[in-house]
């Protein structure tokens, strides 16, 4: 069982959405679970969010788990607005360098 | 500043100038349900556009002042005088907050922002600021048939929404059609649903598979929120149930929609719109038809919906009847184009050259004698003033529009002055230059002004007058023989004669003992410093003012004259050329220099004999009339000739002759600007470029004929001196 974490820190909006959707769909590639790190996300509209809504949708397809590890407010923002929090079942957790500056 | 931007302070501009004229036109109709629907989607489209160039201020305000409009036209508060007065204060607002976006304003932020806070505070008054209060659903609900549940507890609306697949690519972002829906109502619950995306390899991620299901607690109507989607509308598949709608209607819906049945009957459970038994019920009984009216199942949505009595039929065809509205405005703008204003100045300056050029070769032709050379010339030249009349008229706009900026100044300038006045605008068609457009917007502003200041009288004198207590002040704009001429007239008081003259003379303007026509004493009011108004307002009478438009115009060689009628009341009249870039000519010669003479002033020409050429008049058939001559008044060197001509020109219904050396026959002139240098120089309005590559001087007629009459003066003045 292999791990695979990766950053994205484009925007997902209408304009990037054809590049990513290779990248994020080779991402799950010869891995069993995905993590994507999405908090450098600055932008996300309903392009990126569907975007995201197929990556996980080919995951769970192929059996793998896809988590997003971690929510850019935009990200989590527009998830939430949609009411899909529960359907990618992954934590909410806000922006990685703020609460490790509350740790640190 | 980006494209977008600029499309958006431009369209922004446009619909404020509409929403201003419905606020307007709503004061005198307040119940007229068209103007109130017209005025909340200008509003609306506003803010939408505020939205989509992320100009957030703009959005945000709009976004208050739409939700007052909403109450306003669910009928929730009424429309009076204080909240059209604050409306319009919006209106000035929210054209402040576009200004701030595009940088054009000079008001500092927090003057704009104290500005806004100000109105959201008086707005608050007229409900809340931001979500409109559910409070009593149904009530306000008046175009759908209210259905008893025995089911009941469905306290919202349910929104079926599958999007096209060409939003994104048209901008248009499903979040931005949602999140404008919390407008109109709570958004209680939302499922969003990507079921019609096909596999990985042909999903397109530049389409758009989404749909939502939503319940939404509002207390809109249904309207209101099919608005909300108003631009999405032909790319959307949108169904909307009223609050507690049958099963059957769900059923009816999840018939109707793509996604599996099951899956989606679950999904409505969830957003609250049915419950699990309801729907396994609805389910069973739907499989299994039990009676013909059962089988609806092939029929449309809308006929679905009718056949039930959750639609009337007339909602559905007002809906229809909405929908061609909107695609027939698409139409007629698709007629329209967008021309950025410098690349029409490029044209018409291109189209100058090329009469400049038509005349060289007209005139090449002519000193050859070739016959066929001046065919073919004239043919190219009869061409060349096509294209010039074609490529002038592009830049000629309808004068209608700067009318109708009146109406609120009208408005406003009366409730400060307890004035009741109409304003009655005519010939809004007539089409003028744009750049005269522009630059006769202040001089016509400050005439209504005085008009409603000076002219009309309060309602009780008018009584007292017998006249009709309501005043009216009339815009009127037609052609006349290659003018523009636009009326400012009101049916007030008129002018006092001799509080004028009385008021000239304390100036100095007159002398005390000279015998002036009305016209003449009328004409004074032009003269600098002079106010006949016994109390100076804020509007007008300190006398800087009709000096000021007199000169305003006379820089568009235009002219003003006044009528008026002791009790009847004022005409001021404006003259305008049509254009400001080319113009017919008429070529003189003065010792060997050339002048042109513009074509419309000319009258006839006559020869002067010998004997006549020391005086400063000529007589033509029996009417003595003043005659300039421009070697005089240029001091051009060289004896006279012994055969003098004298063209004829009239001038704002005044004649005088010109005297030259020799006619040259008519030209068309592509007028150039003098430079800055010359700017004080007098009787010249700026020179052409002749077919032999000479410079011609334009004669400004009305300054030469003043000039000559300032000198008359004070030829008569200086023996009056002497002997007193």
């Amino acid at each position: 069982m292999s791990t695979n974490r990766r950053v994205f820190a484009e925007d997902f909006t209408i304009y990037r959405v054809a590049e990513l959707k290779p990248l994020l769909l080779e991402s799950l590639q010869g891995h069993d679970r995905i993590e994507l790190d999405l908090s450098g996300v600055e932008h996300m509209d309903s392009a990126g969010c569907q975007l995201l809504m197929l990556v996980k949708r080919e995951a769970s397809a192929a059996g793998k788990v896809l988590a997003i590890a971690a929510h850019s407010p935009a990200v989590q923002s527009l998830i939430e607005f949609y009411n899909l929090a529960a359907w990618f079942g992954d934590p909410l957790v806000v922006a990685a360098q703020e609460g490790r500056s509350h740790h640190g | 500043m980006d494209e977008l931007k600029q499309v958006f302070v431009q369209e922004s501009g446009e619909q404020l100038d509409a929403l201003e004229s419905l606020l307007l036109e709503l004061e005198n109709r307040p119940d007229d349900e068209t103007i109130l629907n017209s005025i909340f989607r200008a509003a609306h489209t506003i803010k939408g556009a505020a939205g989509m160039v992320e100009a957030s201020g703009v959005e945000s305000f709009a976004h208050v002042v739409e939700n007052v409009l909403d109450r306003l036209r669910n009928h929730e508060i009424a429309v009076t005088t204080e909240l059209a007065a604050l409306m319009l204060a919006c209106t000035d607002q929210l054209r402040l907050l576009v200004a701030a976006e595009a940088g054009t304003t000079e008001l500092p932020t927090e003057e704009i922002a104290a500005r806004s806070a100000s109105l959201l505070t008086r707005l608050r008054e007229y409900g809340p600021g931001g979500q409109v209060s559910a409070t009593s659903p149904q009530t306000v609900e008046p175009a759908v048939q209210r259905i008893p549940s025995p089911q009941g507890g469905h306290e919202c609306w349910h929104i079926s929404l599958r999007f096209g697949p060409d939003v994104l690519r048209q901008g248009m972002d499903p979040e931005n059609f949602l999140r404008f829906l919390e407008t109109v109502g709570q958004i209680r619950h939302i499922e969003t649903l990507a079921d019609t995306m096909p596999a990985a390899e042909e999903m397109d991620p530049e389409l758009c598979y989404l749909g939502f299901e939503i319940a939404l607690e509002s207390t809109a109507d249904k309207q209101a929120i099919e608005d909300v989607f108003a631009f999405v509308r032909d790319e959307c598949r949108l169904a909307i149930l009223p609050p507690n709608s049958k099963v059957r209607d769900y059923l009816d819906l999840i018939e109707g929609l793509p996604e599996d049945s099951l899956r989606l009957g679950e999904i409505l459970v969830r957003v609250g719109a049915l419950t699990a038994e309801e729907l396994a019920e609805g389910l069973r009984t739907q499989t299994t038809p039990a009676s013909a009216e059962d089988a609806v199942e092939n029929k449309p949505i809308g006929e679905i919906l009718v056949a039930q009595q959750v639609v009337q039929p007339e909602l559905v065809a007002a809906a229809v009847a909405k929908q061609t509205q909107v695609s027939e405005k698409k139409a007629h703008e698709a007629k329209l184009i967008r021309v950025p204003a410098d690349k029409l100045d490029h044209l018409i300056n291109l189209v100058g050259e090329l009469v400049i050029a038509g005349a060289a070769t007209s005139l090449l032709a002519h000193t050859r004698r070739d016959g066929e050379l001046i065919e073919s010339s004239s043919l190219l030249t009869r061409l060349v003033e096509e294209i010039r009349d074609a490529s002038l008229q592009l830049r000629t706009v309808q004068i209608g529009e700067t009318f109708n900026r009146f109406q609120r100044l009208v408005r406003d300038t009366c409730k400060d002055l307890g004035k009741d006045v109409d304003l009655v605008i005519s010939g809004g068609d007539t089409e003028l230059d744009k750049s005269i457009v522009e630059k006769i917007g202040d001089p016509l502003m400050h005439l209504v002004r005085n008009s409603l200041d000076h002219g009309i009288e309060p309602s009780v004198v008018r009584e007292a007058a017998g006249k009709d207590p309501r005043g009216t002040l009339s815009l009127n704009a037609y052609h006349d023989a290659g003018n523009i001429v636009i009326e400012v007239a009101d049916d007030g008081a008129g002018l006092n004669r001799d509080r004028i003259l009385a008021k000239a003379i304390e100036r100095g303007l007159v002398e005390p003992d000279v015998q002036l026509s009305d016209r003449e004493v009328y004409d004074l009011i032009f003269a600098p410093g002079l106010s006949t108004a016994e109390q100076v307002t804020n509007l007008s009478g300190r006398g800087v003012g009709m000096d000021v438009v007199r000169r305003n115009l006379q820089a568009l060689r235009g002219t003003i004259s006044v009528d008026s009628q002791p009790g009847k009341g004022t005409r001021l009249t404006l003259r305008l050329p049509l254009t400001l870039a080319i113009i017919d000519g008429f070529l003189v010669v003065s010792a060997n220099r050339s002048y042109v003479i513009p074509l419309d002033a000319v009258v006839e020409c006559i020869e002067r004999p010998v004997a006549e050429h020391d005086r400063n008049y000529f007589n033509l058939r029996g009417q003595v009339l003043p005659a300039v001559c421009l070697r005089d008044s240029f001091n051009l060197p060289g004896e006279r000739p012994t055969r003098e001509s004298v063209v004829v020109v009239q001038y704002a219904g005044q004649r005088a002759g010109i005297v030259v050396d020799r006619l040259a026959g008519e030209l068309q002139a592509v007028i150039k600007p003098l430079g800055a240098l010359f700017r004080h120089l007098q009787g010249i309005g700026g020179s052409t470029i002749l077919g032999s590559g000479e410079v011609a001087l334009i004669l400004d007629i009305s300054a030469l004929i003043k000039i000559s009459g300032q000198a008359e003066q004070r030829l008569l003045a200086r023996p009056e001196q002497r002997s007193a």
